[in-house]
């Protein structure tokens, strides 16, 4: 890491502070029956950084996403975006805020065109109110729409499906496309759960260029990946949590030689199946 | 067998007043099942609300157009009642309320505890007297093509019921194809996924429960005043059934489909039906062989035999896309 670079002397120890924190969190607390699915005393997320969260099977991750988007609620704890409490807001609300999020299992919207997909993303559509749909005057809106959607396709190289279905595309496809419709909302944050399962090696390299291209085009991300080496290609910062709690935060080269990482995660992670 | 009356009496029965609001119940189904996905099983709730919201207003002495309204903002209200309870919960709880709700509705419109409002199972009559005097044809006078006859009265139903049918459509067609329609669409292929893309999910779910609902109740208010009569057992949740087949046949999720499949279902329906009693009068084996009622229950499996094999021939339904029904959800 170079010493110009935004995380250069920042210690890496769970719960440290960061220059310029995007995202924070407090006392984050989520149970599930006896367990203790998410623990996490204090996090902060750097902006404009490509942030990796790193975990076995069951660490907590896709809770801890949850959390933080409101699909989730905590037990105890209290989050800001950008300073804005996040506590008890509705999931849409978060993601109207500028902290938008993809799922595990890819989600496109099947019966929708890729196009149709791209464009229920967009924000303040006058034409998306029941009183502006029948009143009309939606259709500049639309169109603008339309032409920042298809930049975006070109950009993920989608174009030349814009008017197939969705539900026809690739698994690849998919995780592109659900990329670039939470990009249609033009967000601050974007958390990506798992962007890169189940994609053949040739996409993968393109979706990791688009990560490192968010970015590099001002936003925030934060991924969550299985694969030590595409960790260590794309983030400036890596978190990795174990059984709800983060043991250990850090840049990707140090992370890579901890040894409570590598035995909570790595030597668990090479013996048993992807998710 | 007399081919030519059985066609006659089943293109009467199909381009009449009933099938105009089967069609249109099957509009505001469609809505709600079709674009959003909502499972409503108590869709007949909404026409019975409908209809004795507007008989019971003109019983009470309000004129007929308020109880118009009336009807209409009952169905709606009866949607919002239904809905922000259910909502926000998955997906089959809804079903469960409203199939319930339904029948609770009916019963307690039956009951002797509303009879004051209701007259109870002999429900309220002859209230759309002023609707009857706006008829510009003389009510007993015979109009039509060859055998193909109507009274004045009926035109008069038929006009209005399938001129609500158009402008309902077009309504419907102006949603849809607004970006409001694009998020109900969302919303029915992926609830959580819609809430990520910052949309309201609980909020148009609810619009499209009320906004269907009182399409309904159009639907009902429109059958009360054809028949100048309104009674609680005419409300079974068979009719809810009845609707989704029609829906389904004629392509859910398709802006036509539900006029289709009322037409289509109503043509199958009346025409076997009169091929029956007509097959049981006529051809000496048959009437021999089956009574009148006996008629009446293989009719019912004849019509379902005819779904069945649409189905199987064209499971998107009479205007559905099968590339869309294709698509698996993977
Ligand atoms: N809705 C739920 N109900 C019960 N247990 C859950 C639920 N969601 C997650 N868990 C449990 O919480 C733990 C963390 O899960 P998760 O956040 O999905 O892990 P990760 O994404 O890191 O693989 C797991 O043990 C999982 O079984
Ligand atoms: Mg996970």
């Amino acid at each position: 890491m170079s010493a110009d670079h935004p995380m250069a002397g920042v210690a890496p120890e769970p719960g440290v502070h960061k220059p310029d924190p995007v995202l924070i969190s407090n006392g984050l607390q989520r149970s599930f029956g006896g367990l203790h699915a998410v623990d996490i005393d204090h996090l902060e997320i750097q902006r404009h950084t490509v942030t990796s969260l790193i975990g076995p099977n069951g660490a907590g991750k896709t809770t801890l996403f949850n959390l933080l988007t409101g699909f989730d609620k905590p037990d105890a704890g209290e989050w800001h975006l950008d300073g804005g409490a996040l506590v008890g807001i509705a999931a849409f609300r978060v993601a109207r805020r500028g902290m938008v999020r993809t799922f595990q299992l890819t989600r496109s919207l099947a019966r929708l065109t890729v196009m149709d997909n791209m464009l229920v993303a967009a924000k303040d559509n006058e034409g998306e109110g029941l009183w502006g749909s029948l009143t009309g005057g939606w259709h500049a809106t639309e169109r603008a729409n339309e032409q920042r959607a298809s930049g975006l396709l070109v950009r993920f190289g989608l174009d030349h499906m814009a008017n197939e279905y969705a539900g026809g595309l690739s698994g690849g496809q998919r995780k592109l496309l659900e990329m670039a419709r939470a990009l249609m909302m033009e967000p601050e944050v974007v958390m990506l759960d798992e962007p890169m399962a189940g994609v053949n090696p040739v996409l993968t390299q393109s979706l990791l260029s688009h990560i490192t291209g968010l970015r590099d085009g001002g936003k925030t991300v934060v991924f969550v990946e299985h694969d030590m080496d595409v960790v260590q290609e794309i983030s400036d910062w890596v978190i990795v949590m174990a059984q709800g709690r983060v043991i250990a935060e850090g840049p990707p080269e140090i992370i890579a030689k901890n040894p409570a990482v590598i035995d909570a995660y790595l030597g668990a992670h090479h013996g048993e199946a992807a998710e | 067998m007399d081919w030519a009356s059985v066609l006659v009496d089943g293109i009467l029965a199909t381009i009449g007043p009933i099938t105009a609001a089967y069609a249109i119940s099957a509009i505001g189904l469609n809505l709600q099942f079709g674009y959003a996905g909502l499972l409503n099983f108590g869709h007949v709730a909404f026409m019975l609300v409908g209809a004795y919201g507007t008989a019971i207003t003109v019983d009470l002495g309000g004129p007929l157009w308020l109880g118009i309204i009336v009807g209409i903002l009952a169905a709606a209200l009866l949607g919002l009642l239904l809905g922000l309870p259910t909502l926000r919960l998955r997906a089959d709880y809804l079903a469960i309320t409203t199939i319930a709700a339904a029948e609770v509705i009916r019963l307690l419109v039956r009951s002797s505890w509303a009879q004051p409002l209701t007259n109870g199972v002999f429900g309220i009559q002859g209230f759309a007297d002023s609707f009857f005097d706006l008829n510009p044809f003389p009510p007993s006078q015979l109009y039509g093509i060859g055998s193909l006859i109507v009274t004045g009265r009926k035109l008069w139903v038929m006009l209005v019921g399938w001129t609500l049918v158009m402008l309902l459509t077009l309504l419907i067609r102006r949603l849809i194809k607004s970006p409001w329609g694009r998020v109900l669409k969302a919303i029915r292929e992926d609830e959580d996924a819609t809430i990520s893309l910052g949309k309201n999910v609980f909020a148009y779910k609810l619009q499209a429960l009320m906004i269907g609902g009182s399409i309904a109740g159009i639907a009902g208010i429109l059958l009360a005043v054809e028949q100048q009569n309104v009674t609680p057992d005419a409300y079974l949740p068979k009719i809810t059934f009845i609707l989704y087949v029609i829906v389904i046949l004629g392509g859910a999720g398709t802006i036509l489909g539900p006029v289709v499949g009322a037409v289509v279902f109503q043509f199958l329906f009346f025409t076997i039906d009169a091929l029956m009693v007509n097959a049981q009068a006529n051809i000496g084996w048959v009437g021999d062989l089956l009574t009148p009622a006996a008629a009446g229950q293989i009719k019912l499996v004849l019509v379902g035999v005819g779904m069945m094999v649409l189905m199987i021939f064209r499971p998107q339904g009479v205007l559905g896309n099968r590339e869309e029904v294709l698509i698996d959800e993977r």
